[in-house]
């Protein structure tokens, strides 16, 4: 499967789970203009790869990992459509399509210098939320150093967002000072892994498992955790963040 | 002088209270609302004294308990600290233990919970972890009193032994707090290498006591932090945050061994109580249960409690007689105490006990899981679930329980929001007047406006209450059985310190209004307040005297304003519009006495006051309103 068309499924369910919907096989038919066989089979694969959990007859939800994926091509199109109808001036109707095509090719580097050229908008063209950068900056300039690093950027989505099950390694917060030190000091330091153990209804707050115990994270909180989802990398159940230069000495 | 340290949840007071059994008092620390645990332990014929610090996780600014842990660390200087340590979460654990011996006192680790590490599949080698933490490592199992005898040897003999070292850090950090401390001059109780440590960190109160004596030095820490930062690629906080960890992971890993152990009884609970549906399910019946049986058993014992004091009252009388003098010294000294007596023991002596026992069970903070989206509503998170809930009941111990929430601001609003609950006494009121002879229906649309009345105050409490709310935070702690001995003394001694600090204000409080009514002064009232009450609230003029008796306990005013008024079939004196006003009125205008004296208990005088300012406003301006809109649907 071509990873264009991956993309596009991903972005199609996002917009459904955005409205806090689940995407059904039949929507996402429509809306891709597919026929309803090929997305159960796409649909099935993606559940194979871990990128969406399916609920027969209610419909799909991203994974944190499909979710970071997703957060990744929408803010590209997102920021494409804002370039090509502010700044090229094209006609908004034909936006839309033109920014679908180009999205899949645009490098995560180049994202982050449109990100940059545009004076990192918030909201495309249509009102809506462009998902926030991933990378751990505050500002734009920042922004130039952290993406001269490498052209892919890490897998990375708020910690929120993550399904029962899901594991993940925390990156950066965002948010008050206050709330960052306390989510620091419960253990959840940059580099952590953590599995994500339950969520409580109604918005309610996550369970996690980190560093043998039990943390209950309100949502809000949890939403201002990014965490690398990533899992190709084999080391991935080594707990340890910083690496090698520790030494216990007196 | 022993002080025990160590994060929340892992058995601290309970070896607290084994060391020091019945030999303790229960106070605040001066000017906080955090409870201050002392008492004295006798070993071979010393007294030596116990301080119980508040369960933390960290030495920073947080809450108010790590402000005052750490400043009593450093200033005075307790000869030992025991380091109480959760042997079944080792590494979260020993990073609050790197943060102690930062302090570089002299130090003993209790390994505590050793029985439920093994039964997690969990072995810590004691020895190991003495080595790696140079400090000697005694294993307990508090609730049982095992390696406690041992753990006081180890103490009376780490006294005279030597300070606790603090453990290294990453090369570049060990820089920069050497460059620090090289510059550093100003005189402070804490170790240097400490302090340093601190301005590195940007701690605000650490900053303000140095920058202050020695301003110059702010250059040398912003540049040295500059570098630390530009290494890592993370802001300071993190970093230290992150170092900490990173040590505490290694020697956790170092120190313990771990098998896999079959699920238990234990964690199929623990996954049932915080389960999407069953964890509700199972949460309302033990709320309900908790709920019904603290509140009819409350209501037996205060029937019986009721009943002697009116068997005392009737033995009072005939031996002085019945005159002007007995009745006032009766009603103005004697039913102070009675009302503080009638409340204090049926309702918050039980309320503590459960609300120990749920609290060391490990459920509470399932609970509070549960509740928090629905807590958001009005301003709080999941942890104000329990005393809101509790103030139905009565809103004393709402008011006392706000204590479970972390920081000030949160304590604040959560007391202020339970405040508002319709509590027992005031169901007597609404039920009685307005169910009664108004109708059911009015009843509940009483409920329903003091709910979105709930609803509205505390997002505006939420909104004007200083500092920056936090979220949601904290463990999710494993079941376990709590231990009766600490819960019987902990319930027994915070009761007493309820008693101490109440029932002043009760008594002084009924002293005052019964001497303005010995006086004459209130008639007085009446006439003053009667713009109020008669003119804006339409309500009779007895109404007045009614309300400010309605202070000391609120479901007298039912009974009051029959004696007054000389009938208690109410329809004869209040038209249906003046009993839900009225009732309304009752239900909102301020918390009564024990509940301001529990107020002032928690917050002082100043705050105690706006809260009860606030709520006579909205009760007296919303009862006027509620008037006019009544008459004008024609309800008469």
């Amino acid at each position: 499967m071509s990873s264009a068309s991956v993309e596009e499924y991903l972005e199609a369910i996002y917009g459904f789970n955005e409205k806090g919907e689940l995407a059904k096989n039949q929507d996402l038919s429509e809306k891709l203009r597919v026929s309803p066989p090929s997305v159960t089979q796409m649909i099935q694969r993606l559940a194979e790869e871990e990128l969406v959990a399916y609920e027969p007859y209610k419909g799909t939800q991203l994974t944190g990992k499909g979710m970071a994926l997703a957060q990744k091509v929408v803010r590209k199109h997102r920021l494409l459509e804002v370039f090509l109808y502010e700044k090229l001036k094209l006609p908004r109707e034909k936006v839309h399509d033109q920014a679908c095509k180009m999205e899949h090719s645009l490098t995560d580097e180049t994202a982050a210098a449109l990100c940059k050229a545009l004076d990192n908008p918030e909201k495309c063209i249509d009102d809506d939320l462009i998902p926030e950068c991933s990378l751990i900056v505050e500002s734009c300039d920042e922004c130039e150093q952290a993406r001269s690093k490498s052209a892919e950027h890490p897998l990375i989505t708020q910690l929120s967002n993550l399904k029962p099950g899901e594991e993940g390694k925390v990156a950066f917060m965002r948010g008050g000072r206050h709330a960052t030190q306390r989510i620091l000091d419960m253990g959840l330091t940059p580099g952590t892994y953590f599995k994500m153990v339950n969520a409580a209804p109604f918005h309610g707050p996550v369970e996690i498992e980190v560093r043998g115990t039990s943390l209950a994270l309100g949502r809000k909180l949890a939403s201002q955790v990014y965490v690398e989802v990533d899992d190709k990398d084999e080391t991935w159940k080594r707990p340890h963040p910083h690496g090698p230069h520790h030494n216990i000495q007196r | 002088m022993f002080a025990l340290a160590g994060n929340a949840n892992v058995g601290k007071s309970v070896i607290f209270n084994q060391l020091t059994g019945l030999h303790q008092h229960v106070g605040n620390w001066p000017g906080k609302t955090v409870e201050r645990a002392e008492g004295t332990l006798n070993y071979q014929g010393q007294e030596i004294d116990v301080i119980d610090l508040p369960g933390i996780y960290s030495l920073s600014t947080y809450s108010i308990e790590e402000i005052v842990s750490r400043e009593y660390i450093a200033v005075e200087q307790p000869d030992v600290i025991i380091n109480v340590v959760d042997a079944s979460t080792l590494e979260r654990n020993l990073a609050f233990t790197i943060q102690l011996l930062e302090l570089q006192p002299r130090m003993v680790i209790a390994l505590n919970q050793i029985d439920i590490a093994e039964a997690k599949g969990i072995l810590v080698y004691t020895e190991e972890l003495s080595r790696e933490l140079g400090v000697p490592v005694v294993p307990t199992v508090a609730v049982k009193g095992a390696g406690l005898t041992e753990l006081v040897k180890t103490a009376m003999e780490a006294v005279k032994g030597e300070k606790a070292k603090p453990i290294n850090y990453g090369s570049e950090i060990e820089d920069g707090i050497k460059n620090i401390v090289e510059e550093l001059k100003a005189e402070t109780p804490y170790p240097s290498r400490w302090i340093a440590i601190k301005l590195l960190e940007g701690d605000a109160e650490i900053e303000r006591i140095i920058y202050e004596r020695q301003p110059e030095i702010k250059t040398k820490v912003d540049a040295q932090r500059d570098i630390i930062e530009e290494i890592h690629g993370h802001e300071i906080g993190s970093v230290m945050t992150s170092e900490r960890y990173g040590l505490a992971s290694i020697i956790s890993e170092k120190t313990t061994r771990h098998v896999i152990p079959d699920k238990t009884l234990r964690d199929h609970l623990e996954d049932l109580s915080s389960h999407p549906i069953l964890g509700y399910v199972l949460m309302i019946a033990s709320i309900l249960a908790v709920f019904y049986g603290i509140f009819s058993f409350g209501d037996w014992v205060a029937g019986t409690l009721d009943a002697v004091f009116g068997v005392l009252q009737t033995v009072y009388f005939n031996t002085v007689g019945n005159t002007d003098t007995t009745n006032f010294i009766w009603n103005a000294v004697v039913d102070g105490f009675i009302g503080g007596v009638v409340v204090a023991i049926p309702y918050i002596g039980p309320f503590y006990l459960v609300l120990s026992l749920l609290e060391d069970s490990g459920y509470l903070a399932r609970v509070a899981y549960l509740m928090d989206s629905a807590m958001h509503s009005i301003g709080l998170h999941g942890k104000g679930f329990i005393p809101v809930m509790l103030g139905f009941g009565c809103n004393v111990p709402a008011v006392l329980g706000a204590r479970i929430m972390e920081t000030e601001r949160e304590r604040l609003i959560c007391a202020f929001v339970a405040s508002l609950v319709p509590c027992a006494a005031r169901s007597i009121v609404i039920m009685g007047l307005v169910a009664t002879y108004v109708g059911f229906r009015w009843a509940v649309l009483l409920y329903l406006i003091d709910f979105i009345l709930i609803f509205v105050l505390g997002r505006i409490a939420y909104k004007v209450a200083p500092d920056e709310p936090v979220g949601l935070i904290m463990e999710l702690p494993g079941f376990r059985l709590p231990s009766m001995k600490t819960t019987a003394q902990r319930t027994w001694f915070r009761l007493k310190d309820f008693v101490y600090e109440a029932f002043p204000v009760m008594i002084i409080g009924n002293f005052v209004i019964q001497v303005a009514a010995f006086l004459g002064l209130l008639g007085v009232v009446e006439n003053l307040m009667s713009p109020i009450t008669v003119s804006w609230l339409g309500l009779p003029a007895a109404a007045g005297v009614v309300l400010i008796f309605g202070i000391l306990r609120k479901e007298l005013t039912l009974i009051l304003l029959g004696s007054l008024m000389g009938t208690t079939n109410f329809a004869t004196i209040l038209t249906p519009v003046q009993m839900f006003v009225f009732a309304f009125v009752v239900m909102v205008y301020v918390p009564c006495l024990s509940t301001i004296a529990a107020l002032v208990k928690e917050f002082g005088m100043r705050k105690a006051l706006i809260i009860s300012g606030v709520e006579v406003a909205v009760a007296v301006v919303l009862g006027g309103i509620i008037l006019r809109v009544l008459l004008f649907i024609g309800l008469p």
